[in-house]
């Protein structure tokens, strides 16, 4: 997920006219395009929550990277890579939807990696056992889905129009994920017990996917008023957890959360939030896995430079080639 | 989100399954004797493919630009699916009541009948494509001839394969050449992964009996036929990529008989960890 932090820089002082009027397309529902005119806040801020939704792909190949060389079957192996790769696709979608905002490729992976940019916490918790890969399918693809089905009516057509395509791709990881949960939990007593163990580790983490609650900041108003923000954090999370519930209790697992009740009143359920204390410190640095994820990342990076360089020596050299027949064909 | 009902549809798990065909096996119908031998090198065939689409699929992450990753993955899900297809075939004809997995995962360092150009490390991403070229140019070089196959399976599955497989050396060579002639780092590198790996590539054109039997009925070529093309080929884009032609290309063979490098022992115990620690689950 992405949008977990991303604070909207709000204008200060008077509305101009060129404000008025850019609200008021939003407000008729109009997409702002790449050329057009808008406020430096919205640039911002929309540069900010694409490229974390980007990192967040990028990053998010790392855990489920870390089974596709153990997996059980061949069939399975061969989803997990379809997925992963999908994931890469995902990024460059958004990678390109922030590069018309007018920040590059290489700007955004520098700000990842210097940790300036953030990506998604999730992605900083361990993939212990096969049955995380169904984990994160169902619960950790399932919230993602929560926030960016919203986000494909976004006021920025670019945004907007890879969410889509984005979103028809994750509801099948979803499926595969949850797939791979059921027979899990419908296998022998070990396979059984993994499953549980992933939905006990996985539930809080998922939870926290929404971000803190909301009620308070007045930067998700202004968010919501540019339709960069469809719902608000605690929507979300409350129509995840409406959701989940019944798909852990088909597959015969228990959501590890003493207090969570139906509430008839509310037409939803009742449930604990999770260790914000704990999602701070992740998202300062201390998860179980932030130094390796980051690390690989930085690693894919740096060994990877000689290979980049490599090829635009070879493009220049073409060009050259084909400038200098083209002089001596004159 | 899906609804409950749609999350639990059981297609999930078809949606990557390949059909073998259900053809008429005519040459395997006249000669059933032939059997073993086609199993034998239906396995190299599937080997090849799975350790080698398992060493691409090691990189996912962790590539050099998005773009080369989704590329390698992409590689790699290809030659996934060619295993399925060849082993899946083996199984059938094996007619032992063994499953594509129960050969991909249960079967030990010496059963396994890859080349060893396939198992050698990844190394960095020049080594990587440097050995997916040399392997490229000899899988497209069989493909074509395996159209032909005297029995109808093969020929299907290498039709089916002979599409990608005609991207996978278009991109390799493209990448080959690039870096080979790129920068004087990118060269050195190209060439160093070059001399490490030629001396693997003689054993994709040594025949043995099992080569021989199969070449016999018509199945497929012998080794030896494909080595002069496949040299031409290589040799023409080496020299386009400014990277010189070691001298001897055949000195590590074994692979196809089952004796192999120390590294495919660590491969096989990390892919098959599951199915072996968990004996009989189903997943």
């Amino acid at each position: 997920m992405y949008a977990q932090m991303v604070k909207s820089e709000g204008s200060s002082g008077e509305e101009t006219p060129e404000e008025r009027e850019f609200q008021d397309r939003i407000d008729r529902g109009e997409k702002i395009e790449p050329k057009e005119w808008m406020p430096a806040g919205y640039r911002k801020t929309l540069i900010r929550q694409i490229s974390q939704h980007a990192h967040s792909e990028i990053v998010g190949q790392l855990p489920e990277g870390n089974w596709i060389t153990r997996a059980p079957t061949l069939e399975r192996k061969q989803i997990l890579l379809a997925k992963v790769q999908d994931e890469a696709g995902h990024g460059l979608y958004l990678y390109s939807a922030a590069e018309t905002l007018g920040i590059s490729r290489d700007e955004m992976y520098e700000q990842l990696h210097s940790g300036k940019a953030k990506y998604s916490s999730i992605f900083n918790y361990p993939t212990l056992t096969w049955a995380d890969m169904g984990a994160v399918g169902w619960l950790v693809d399932g919230a993602a889905i929560m926030n960016q089905v919203p986000l494909q009516r976004t006021s920025y057509g670019p945004y907007s129009r890879a969410m889509i395509r984005i979103c028809k791709e994750e509801s099948f990881h979803q499926r595969q994920g949850y797939h791979i949960m059921m027979k899990m939990a419908r296998g022998t007593e070990a396979q059984r017990e993994m499953a549980q163990d992933a939905l006990n580790r996985f539930w809080y983490p998922a939870l926290m996917m929404f971000g803190p609650s909301d009620a308070n900041s007045v930067h998700s108003e202004q968010s919501m008023a540019w339709k960069i923000k469809i719902n608000t954090n605690d929507e979300l999370r409350q129509r995840f957890v409406n959701e989940t519930v019944p798909q852990a209790e088909f597959l015969g697992l228990e959501v590890p959360d003493p207090d969570l009740a139906w509430n008839e009143e509310k037409g939803g359920y009742d449930f604990s939030q999770p260790d914000w204390d704990e999602f701070f410190e992740v998202l300062k640095g201390n998860g179980p896995c932030n130094k390796e994820r980051l690390g690989a990342r930085v690693k894919a990076w740096e060994d990877g430079a000689w290979f980049r360089d490599g090829l635009t020596a070879y493009a220049e050299k073409a060009s050259a080639r084909r400038a200098a027949s083209a002089t001596a064909a004159e | 989100m899906p609804s409950l009902p749609d999350m639990t549809t059981p297609n999930v798990a078809e949606l990557a399954r390949d059909q073998g065909g259900q053809g008429p096996r005519d040459v395997l119908a006249e000669t059933p004797e032939l059997k073993p031998a086609l199993f034998e090198w239906l396995c190299r065939m599937g080997d090849s493919t799975l350790v080698l689409g398992h060493r691409l699929s090691e990189w996912c992450g962790r590539g050099p630009a998005l773009e080369e990753d989704i590329a390698v993955a992409n590689v790699a899900l290809d030659l996934i699916g060619h295993t399925q297809m060849w082993l899946g075939l083996a199984a059938e004809v094996e007619e032992g009541g063994r499953s594509v997995d129960d050969l991909a995962y249960l079967r030990d360092v010496m059963r396994f009948r890859n080349i060893k150009l396939a198992e050698l490390p990844n190394g960095d991403i020049g080594r990587t494509l440097m050995r997916q070229f040399l392997f490229d140019a000899w899988h497209h070089l069989m493909l074509e001839r395996l159209v032909q196959s005297s029995v109808t399976e093969v020929a299907e599955i290498a039709a089916k394969a002979l599409k990608e497989v005609t991207y996978h050396l278009g991109r390799s060579s493209d990448l080959v050449i690039r870096l080979g002639d790129g920068t004087a780092e990118s060269h050195a590198r190209m060439q160093e992964a070059l001399d490490l790996l030629w001396p693997y590539t003689g054993e994709m054109f040594t025949g043995d009996a099992v080569d021989e039997t199969v070449a016999e009925a018509g199945v497929a070529p012998r080794p030896e036929d494909l080595r002069a093309a496949w040299t031409a080929l290589v040799t023409e884009v080496l020299f386009e990529a400014t990277l010189s032609v070691p001298e001897n290309g055949d000195v590590h063979r074994g692979g196809k008989q089952g004796r192999h490098t120390e590294h495919l022992g660590y491969l096989l115990a990390e892919m098959q960890f599951l199915q072996r620690a968990y004996p009989g689950a189903e997943w």
